[in-house]
Parts: C-alpha cells; sequence; structure tokens
C-alpha cells in the first residue's frame, strides 16, 4: 500500500499544516514516510508545492515521479491543474473551488472549474464558504483535508487524533474548530 | 534513542548535536537556515550550552568555526552555496590548518535555482581545497555523516566538507537517533604552529595535506556510505550514482533489484578502485549526479579511460543544467517515462511578490517616482525580498549579482559618469557585505544614494536576527557618512509625498547619502501577533 499526494496552493495557505496532519496518521500505521517542502522565495505569495510520499514499504525518492500522485490536494483551484503532469491516471483531484487571486491577470475561473470536472475522480468545493459558516476561517485547508480522508484512506478518527497532537498547545477551542472543519469537508468527499 | 521526524537540514544539526558539537555559525540562506534555526529552538542545545548565534556572514561564521576548532571543540559552520564564496578564503585555508576540534563545513547547494542566482556545485570546492566531502542521499544519512563528519575531521585533523541540496534540505522523514557524545573539552592544539601560516609553515602544511589524499581515498574506498554492488546481471552498463542521484535511481526499480552493477557515491574523493572494478567490469558507464558533472567529468579524464561510453550530462544523456528527478533518471536508463498530462495551458504563473503591506513596497512606489525624471537604469540593488522589486508593478530596480553588490556597482557606475548611481540593500545584507562598499564609497567621495531598507530582520530567509540590527544610523555615522546625509522615514503610502521629497534631495546632493526607510517586516509582524494571541 502507498499513497502519494501533491498538496498545492499559494505561499501562506496552510498546505504544509495539512502535510503533518496526514503523516503525523501515516506514522501511526507505522508507515513510513517522505515529505519534500518548498522553503524560501515562493513562500512569498508565489505557488509552492509539497509532495508527501507514505507507504508500508521503504520510500526512495522525496520526489514524485510525474503520472504517479494518487491524490492531488490543492487549497486553491487554478494550484491544483498546475500538479497535472503528477496525476495518475485513476488519481484524485481534491480542491477549494474558491481561486486566491494575487496576479495580474488570473484566468477564468469557470474554464479553471471546468478542467478540474474534466478529470474523472474530483472533489470541487468551496471550503472557505464552508469553513465561514461553521464560525472556522482559519481552518479552509482542513475543510479540504476532509473532503480528501476517504480517498486517501484514512479514517475521520485517525485524522482527529492528529488534529488533537498537532493543535493541543494551541488550546480546546482551536482543536475543536478544526474537528469541526474536518467533518464539514467528510461530508463533501 | 528515540526516532524523530526531520528535514535534511535538522537532521544535520541533531546528529551534529548529539555528535558533540559546541558551536554552530551561520548566516542565514535558502536552503541552509533550517539548520541553525533547528539547533536555536533545541532544548538539548540549551541545556547544553550550545553556542548558536547568527554570524555577519559566511566569513565570519567560517573563521569563528575554525577559532572553536583551534581551542579543541567541535564546531559546524553552515552557508547556502553562494555564501561559500563569500567565506572561500577562510574555507580555502583552513584545508592547509586543517581542524583541532572536529570541523564541519555544512553547504547546501540550490540545483534548479529555487531561491538562487546560481546552481553552483560546491563539491568542487572540496576538490579544491582537497578535503573530503561527503554528500548525504537521505535524511539518516544528514544525521549519521554528523557523527562519521566529526570522527573523520579529527582523525586527521582536517575540516569536513558536507554536501546538501534543496530536496534533501527541506525534505522530512524518520531519523533514528543514537547515544549521544559529550562534547570536547578546551584542549590546544598539540602542534603550536597548526594554525600559523607563515610561507615557510603554509609550504609544509600543503605537503602535509598532499600526503593525506590517499587516506582520504582509503577511507572512501572503505566508507559505509559508499556502497559497490558489482555483481550483477546485466553488464553492458554500469550505474555511478551519487547522492540523492541514488533514490532516483532506486525508486525507478521499486522493489526490484537494478539489472546493472551499481556504485553509490556519498563520500569524496572519488573511491578509485570501486570506479575502476566497474570500469573494467561493464560495457559502458552512466553517471547520475545532482548538480554539475563532476564525477563524470573526472572519470572522462582518468588516464586509464579507454573507448568505453561515460554517459551522463556532459553527453546530455541528463540535461546539462537543473536538478534531477525520478522521470529524468527514468529516461536516461531507456525506461519507459510516464511524462504524465501536461499542464493545462489556462494556469497561469505565479511569480513570488512582495506580501500585503510590504514596507519595500512604499519605498519603491517612492523611489520610483522620485528617479521619474531619469528613465529606467539607475537602480542597482541586492539580495533580499527587494529583489521582488524588479518585478511588476514596481519594474523598480537593474541588478540583483551578489550580497553587497548593489553598493560598489552603483558606485563603479558612478564613477564611469552615470548619474544617478543609486543603491537599494536591505538591512541585513548591509550588515552581511555593504559596510565595506560604503567605505569605498567615503574613502573616494563618491556620488552615489545607499538606501538601506531597514525592516528589522532577515525577510526573505523567513525573519532571522542579524548583527547589525538598531544600529544602522550608528553603522554609517561612524564609517564616515555626514550626519546631514543619513536621512530616515517611516515608508507609508500617508509619508509619499516626504519620502519622494528626500529622495529627490539625496539625489541632488553630491557625494554619499543614506536613506533609511524603517519599518518592520510584516511577516514578523504577524508572527509576534500570532505568539500574543
Amino acid at each position: 500500500m502507498k499513497k502519494d499526494i501533491i498538496l498545492a496552493g499559494v505561499g501562506g495557505q496552510g498546505i504544509l499544516t495539512i502535510a503533518t496532519l496526514i503523516g503525523y496518521a501515516a506514522l501511526k500505521r507505522g508507515w513510513h514516510f517522505k515529505q519534500a517542502e518548498v522553503h524560501g522565495m515562493s513562500q512569498r505569495g508565489g505557488d509552492v508545492q509539497s509532495h508527501l510520499r507514505l507507504s508500508e514499504n521503504p520510500i526512495w525518492s522525496d520526489l514524485i515521479p510525474f503520472g504517479a500522485a494518487d491524490m492531488i490536494l490543492s487549497v486553491e483551484p487554478m494550484e491544483a491543474l498546475r500538479y497535472l503532469p503528477y496525476l495518475a491516471g485513476d488519481g484524485w483531484i481534491i480542491t477549494n473551488s474558491n481561486p486566491f487571486d494575487n496576479i495580474a491577470k488570473y484566468p477564468e475561473l469557470d474554464a479553471i472549474h471546468a478542467r478540474i470536472k474534466s478529470i474523472p475522480n474530483h472533489v470541487l468545493l468551496d471550503a472557505d464558504s464552508i469553513a465561514k459558516e461553521i464560525k472556522a476561517n482559519r481552518s479552509m485547508n482542513i475543510v479540504v483535508l476532509g473532503a480528501a480522508a476517504k480517498h486517501l484512506g484514512f479514517s475521520k478518527e485517525e485524522l482527529e487524533q492528529a488534529i488533537t497532537a498537532i493543535f493541543a498547545r494551541k488550546g480546546d477551542a482551536i482543536v475543536e474548530a478544526n474537528f469541526n472543519a474536518l467533518q464539514a469537508g467528510l461530508q463533501k468527499g | 534513542m528515540e526516532k524523530l521526524m526531520l528535514l535534511g537540514d535538522e537532521a544535520l544539526a541533531q546528529g551534529a548535536m548529539d555528535a558533540g558539537m559546541s558551536g554552530a555559525f551561520a548566516y542565514p540562506g535558502t536552503p541552509s537556515t533550517e539548520i541553525m534555526e533547528y539547533i536555536q529552538r533545541s532544548k538539548q542545545a540549551n541545556e547544553n550550552n550550545i553556542h548558536r548565534t547568527w554570524s555577519s556572514n559566511e566569513k565570519t561564521a567560517v573563521e569563528t568555526a575554525i577559532g572553536m576548532s583551534y581551542a579543541g571543540k567541535r564546531a559546524i559552520a553552515c552557508m547556502k552555496h553562494v555564501g561559500l564564496n563569500v567565506a572561500a578564503d577562510p574555507f580555502m585555508n583552513s584545508a592547509f590548518t586543517g581542524a583541532n576540534g572536529g570541523l564541519l563545513i555544512i553547504v547546501a547547494d540550490d540545483p534548479s535555482m529555487h531561491s538562487s542566482q546560481n546552481e553552483q556545485d560546491s563539491r568542487f570546492y572540496g576538490k579544491f581545497a582537497m578535503i573530503p566531502v561527503l554528500e548525504p542521499s537521505n535524511q539518516q544519512e544528514c544525521y549519521d555523516m554528523a557523527f562519521y563528519g566529526f570522527e573523520l575531521s579529527e582523525k586527521y585533523h582536517v575540516p569536513v566538507l558536507i554536501r546538501l541540496t534543496t530536496r534533501l534540505s527541506h525534505s522530512r522523514a524518520g531519523v533514528q537517533t543514537r547515544e549521544r557524545r559529550a562534547q570536547n573539552q578546551l584542549k590546544f592544539p598539540d602542534d603550536p604552529n597548526q594554525f600559523m601560516l607563515l610561507p615557510a609553515i603554509a609550504r609544509k602544511k600543503y605537503k602535509n595535506l598532499i600526503n593525506l589524499q590517499k587516506d582520504f581515498v582509503a577511507e572512501a574506498e572503505n566508507s559505509q556510505f559508499n556502497q559497490a554492488d558489482l555483481k550483477a546481471k546485466e553488464n553492458k552498463l554500469g550505474i555511478i550514482a551519487c547522492g540523492l542521484a541514488y533514490n532516483y535511481l532506486k525508486e525507478n526499480y521499486g522493489n526490484q533489484e537494478v539489472p546493472y552493477p551499481v556504485l553509490k557515491i556519498c563520500q569524496y574523493p572519488l573511491p578509485v578502485d570501486q570506479i575502476k572494478q566497474m570500469y573494467d567490469a561493464v560495457d559502458e558507464i552512466l553517471v547520475l549526479e545532482e548538480g554539475m558533472p563532476l564525477v563524470e567529468d573526472m572519470i572522462k579524464g582518468m588516464a586509464w579511460q579507454g573507448t568505453k561510453k561515460i554517459k551522463g550530462r556532459l553527453d546530455r544523456t541528463i540535461p546539462r543544467d537543473g536538478e534531477l528527478n525520478p522521470n529524468l533518471v527514468a529516461k536516461a536508463l531507456g525506461l519507459p517515462d510516464n511524462p504524465g498530462v501536461a499542464i493545462p495551458d489556462i494556469v497561469a504563473p505565479r511569480p513570488p511578490q512582495l506580501c500585503m503591506g510590504c514596507p519595500h513596497a512604499d519605498s519603491f512606489k517612492a523611489l520610483n517616482e522620485a528617479m521619474e525624471q531619469y528613465g529606467k537604469g539607475h537602480v542597482f540593488s541586492d539580495i533580499g525580498c527587494y529583489t521582488l522589486g524588479f518585478l511588476p508593478p514596481y519594474h523598480a530596480i537593474n541588478s540583483c549579482v551578489d550580497m553587497g553588490a548593489s553598493i560598489t556597482m552603483a558606485k563603479g557606475a558612478a564613477d564611469a559618469g552615470l548619474y544617478p548611481a543609486i543603491a537599494v540593500i536591505g538591512d541585513s545584507t548591509f550588515s552581511h557585505s555593504g559596510m565595506t562598499g560604503l567605505l569605498d564609497c567615503l574613502f573616494d567621495k563618491s556620488n552615489v544614494v545607499i538606501v538601506i531598507l531597514d525592516n528589522s530582520t532577515t525577510g526573505m530567509t523567513g525573519g532571522q536576527e542579524y548583527t547589525g540590527f538598531s544600529k544602522l544610523e550608528e553603522i554609517c555615522f561612524g564609517l564616515g557618512v555626514e550626519k546631514e546625509h543619513i536621512r530616515s522615514f517611516v515608508p507609508l503610502p500617508k509619508n509619499k509625498e516626504d519620502m519622494v521629497r528626500i529622495y529627490k534631495e539625496e539625489i541632488a546632493y553630491n557625494g554619499v547619502s543614506v536613506v533609511i526607510p524603517k519599518r518592520e517586516c510584516v511577516q514578523i509582524l504577524k508572527k509576534k501577533y500570532k505568539m500574543e494571541e
């Protein structure tokens, strides 16, 4: 069993938190784990990605080969498409539908959404609005994680355990908000 | 003993601490920054009183590490690849002095230039200095090589270079720690002249270093990090895989054995006998290495090279530039390659940019307005967040070469007759290597305006302290800038009129002016706010 996941977004959107949570859940299972991150210049509002590799067997490359990712998990729709070369034919795209528009000419959003919908296995959700509805504005990334959970093969309990472990030091309210965000995402997945 | 999830940078840092390091010295630079940051956060470093403050630049960092080694204790100096250029003088000479306490020079290269102005390969520096080089292929080796590096350094009294690359520096995996070693006691070198490179002594030192080369090769031949697996099914091809490239090779065969003889190289100088054995056994050789074709070039240049083909970057079996990945290696091996679906045309580039509310943005807007009458081409800049002032909507700067070059290039252009000649440099970069350039300007009474963007931090690398913090005016005044030509303002939209006026006044002044826009980095403010929350 292996899961190769491309996490995508814009610098500052919180994809590394998603990576940490999934990584924690994988480690609890006793799986191997490698996670290549982007630090440096791109974190200033540029496109960022993380290669997250989980496997029952030892993992060699820190980078996922093209055409091999089981999932692209993105907190921004155009960024989801940027990593399409990595996606396996039967892979999933799980992405926030809400654009992060910090460039001069952001493409036609409908066309972006249409391209995402053309991929057989996709979940396109407005994670920002969902997070707002449940009053967990800062947990948009966890909503997207929730939507991905089923397709990743991780249970709600496993991810809740990870949230508790990672967010505990920030207090019960933050843990609770993230539980709610996870649950809201799960329902859309 | 425990299992930790660590970035390659962090694994090296943890390894160095567990191996009895007494001090770490560094200037921030992607992808090396996390080594020092990890040590600074570490409770263990605190409990064991490990020295861990940022240095002014990579040269001072390496020199300080040499000093700690002189005093008998284990030290590391960390930097990004171009930082080693700054530190090249002490680095090269440390190969002659050698080490007393274990001395590791840790350099993180950035192939594909994710956050750098070139992709030079630090292994060349190791070869140039004639010292052992370790190149870990995974996070566990990062950890283990810190122990081994110190041992090697103390065994031969030689500094050891550890070379990382971006993908390992910034990739996280499980690392098994081991029993900690105590730090060394303070102890003078056995030879009181060890660190005295007067010509007569230096000549002896060089002979000594030359004599050590055979030992370094022998260590590489027997290294736990170099593996020769020559019993393969097929001998038409032999593969030499260095550092991370070994992983990309293994990735392509999954759980199956590689069908060809493989030589994994993570310790240099090259294990010549192992390479010769492989060369004799196979029809042709493929060299896989991250960075420049160092190994490929050396093997091609060896006297016993006959008619056999050596494939790699030089013959374009692998692209000549850029970092490796599993797909490039698959292609080089002639394996079926799955390029995946193309990036849809609709996807627009998203370059990095100055943050919302960044003080540099206001400084650039006002500078652009003040410079409008002179046209483009007058503003020399430097390495930092503000280099993004080149991009739209600012188009405010015309150069970015190396740390500190804004000031000296502005001087050179002014000397050539360019007016106005403006330098734009960050506060941390000014501390790193701007002060000597300013002194040049003052010595020569050059007609330049030097803008020091003071955001109270080293911004681009994530906000580290720097040595000249809160002393910029005093430094400039102390170096000899006239008080009335050291100007400061708070870069905010509401102050724009004043800012433009101040820029214009100093452009009009025929001499050395320093303008200091002063407002804290918004990322640092955010961090502080989060901490209070």
